[in-house]
């Protein structure tokens, strides 16, 4: 744990707990509208700490739902990307040889792809939901995962450890998932960190183009949106949302840098 | 060398047709057609329509015809500009993107390339650290809240720049956007600079030619630059890709009619014949571009072309 580690962790987990009780302790309600308070500054007077916007809700409890939103995106997208990059990565370097080549060319060409646009256009397919937006940010965050985890197999499967296993007569599924996946955990913790950042900025970016949460849901990227439409009178409405995601992103970015130079000194990829 | 770009060439053929497929099956295995959500149109009329826009066919039939289309440049007409087929639509919008685009790129280069041997040279200074924090921010922070920031600091309330397209003329108008797009990928560039530099000036043939008494400049110049280039260069590729991501936002913040700006709208009316285009046109633009890269990577590093 160094410095860097502690402070930015110790940021992002007090925003956390913020987004999860602030709500709670406000008596607004993120889609309670009030005519009487449009856009109002940011002030102690009616618990309105962050303002109002155009509609009159509360800035504070949209923005800390949006923190909640974006959060919990981030979290599952990672785990889809992690569930699908560990069990491809895993396979290709096992099996080693031609079908290793065939799966890491096929990584090689999706690398290539402009990817956010398929997930635009699987938005503009599909009605937009919730679990879509998971697992279409996951889907296309799964690849460097894939990667890392297929070059650590690469190098973990002329262990002894798991010649002993193949000797005694053990599946391939069984040695992949019991005894080379927990030897991965180290390296598939730090690129999830890194992994959180991105799987944020695509919610974000989605939403902000008026693709992803819909209203009265709300993410960190939604209000940016909306505080752009009201910038020249109520610069708040941008630059606390702003604020909030660019902390967030700078926090998890330092986060994992700081954590795979600690857990993996091998460096960038 | 010829050789190599021929193969390349060829190895591009499979990964567009995977995009193409890909994309038109999304687009048309979407529940509900293109024309639900208008007001409910009386069944010949839909049927009329749907036989106009080649709806009714069976999907490979539709494949088949969208293929050779697109062979001829044809992407078959929009569904909601409807005097414009698509190809116009995107010859139209796409010479703004491109030069707003290729602008942010020589901006990036440029100073990140110089911000990265900077901190390099001065390593572990103030300057050093300060450069990298920058850098660190700027790779954190979204396009989509450093251009509207940028807007509210020098446009809203210094007024030193124009925010607006319409209106305002030649430079004035790209600069604002140009820096928007560039800020991500100079910090970027600047970072992978920085790292391959020290790694270059560690090396044995620097150790040298500073032994043979050349001066800082003259051995950066004529020696670390371009071995420090290869990883900038590789990052190339992911680079247009995000340039072309970031320009579908500033497009939409800055109202640009270029290319993204219409993606975005397609995208938000359902013009899927429009989307599907853009999206095709976008992923051929990045592949190709991604083998001119690969290309220059030969040019540059000798020991790649002989592979």
């Amino acid at each position: 744990m160094n410095r860097g580690m502690k402070i930015s962790g110790g940021i992002l987990l007090g925003i956390i707990a913020a987004a999860f009780i602030g709500p709670l302790l406000s008596p607004h309600d993120y889609q309670q509208t009030n005519f009487d308070a449009l856009l109002q500054n940011p002030s102690s007077s009616d618990f309105h700490f962050f303002g109002t916007d155009d509609l009159g809700r509360d800035l504070f409890v949209r923005s800390m739902l949006g923190v909640q939103i974006t959060i919990l995106v981030a979290i599952v997208a990672s785990v889809v990307s992690l569930l699908i990059g560990v069990a491809y990565g895993a396979t290709a370097g096992y099996m080693g040889g031609r079908v290793d080549a065939v799966m890491m060319r096929f990584v090689d060409t999706l690398y290539a792809l402009p990817f956010i646009f398929f997930v635009i256009l699987l938005m503009v397919a599909f009605e937009r939901n919730f679990l879509l937006i998971f697992v279409a940010i996951g889907a296309i965050n799964w690849l460097d995962m894939a990667r890392i985890v297929r070059g650590q197999t690469l190098s973990l499967r002329e262990r002894e450890f798991v010649e002993a296993a193949r000797l005694t007569g053990v599946s391939t599924a069984r040695i992949v998932f019991r005894h080379i996946a927990p030897n991965l955990f180290g390296v598939i913790i730090v690129y999830v960190t890194l992994t959180i950042p991105q799987a944020i900025l695509v919610e974000s970016f989605l939403s902000f183009l008026g693709l992803g949460i819909q209203e009265p849901q709300t993410s960190l990227g939604a209000l940016v949106d909306a505080g752009v439409n009201q910038m020249e009178g109520a610069s708040w409405m941008l630059l606390i949302p702003a604020t909030l995601l660019a902390v967030i992103l700078l926090c998890f970015n330092f986060f994992g840098d700081a954590m795979r130079d600690a857990f993996d000194a091998r460096g960038e990829k | 060398m010829l050789r190599y770009a021929l193969k390349r060439l060829l190895g591009a053929i499979p990964t567009l047709l995977l995009v193409i497929v890909l994309a038109f099956l999304m687009v048309h295995a979407a529940p509900g057609g293109p024309f639900d959500d208008q007001r409910v149109l009386p069944p010949e009329t839909r049927e009329a329509l749907e036989a106009a826009y080649n709806l009714d066919a069976p999907l490979h039939e539709q494949f088949t015809n969208y293929l050779s289309g697109l062979l001829r440049g044809d992407m078959g007409p929009s569904y909601r500009y409807r005097d414009h087929t698509v190809s116009e639509l995107i010859g139209n919008a796409f010479p703004v993107s491109l030069k707003l685009g290729a602008m942010a790129m020589l901006l990036a280069i440029c100073i990140g390339v110089a911000a990265g041997t900077v901190a390099a040279l001065r390593r572990n200074t103030l300057l050093d650290r300060t450069v990298m924090v920058f850098a660190m921010t700027g790779i954190s922070i979204p396009v989509f809240v450093v251009a509207p920031v940028l807007v509210l600091l020098l446009a809203v309330k210094l007024q030193w720049l124009p925010a607006g397209w319409s209106g305002n003329e030649g430079l004035a108008r790209f600069t604002l956007p140009v820096i928007a797009l560039a800020l991500p990928q100079i910090a970027y560039i600047a970072r992978l600079t920085r790292a391959s530099m020290i790694d270059v000036l560690a090396s044995d043939f620097i150790r040298t030619a500073r032994a043979q008494g050349l001066g800082t400049s003259a051995i950066v110049r004529y020696h670390a630059l371009k071995p420090a280039m290869l990883p900038v260069l590789s990052y190339m590729g992911p680079a247009i890709a995000a340039i072309l991501t970031g320009s579908v936002v500033v497009e939409e913040i800055f109202g640009i009619p270029g290319l993204g700006q219409f993606f975005v709208r397609g995208a938000l009316n359902r013009d899927y014949t429009l989307v599907l285009g853009i999206v095709i046109f976008y992923a051929t633009l990045v592949v190709l571009l991604n083998l001119v890269v690969d290309l220059l990577y030969g040019v540059i590093d000798p020991r790649i072309r002989h592979r």
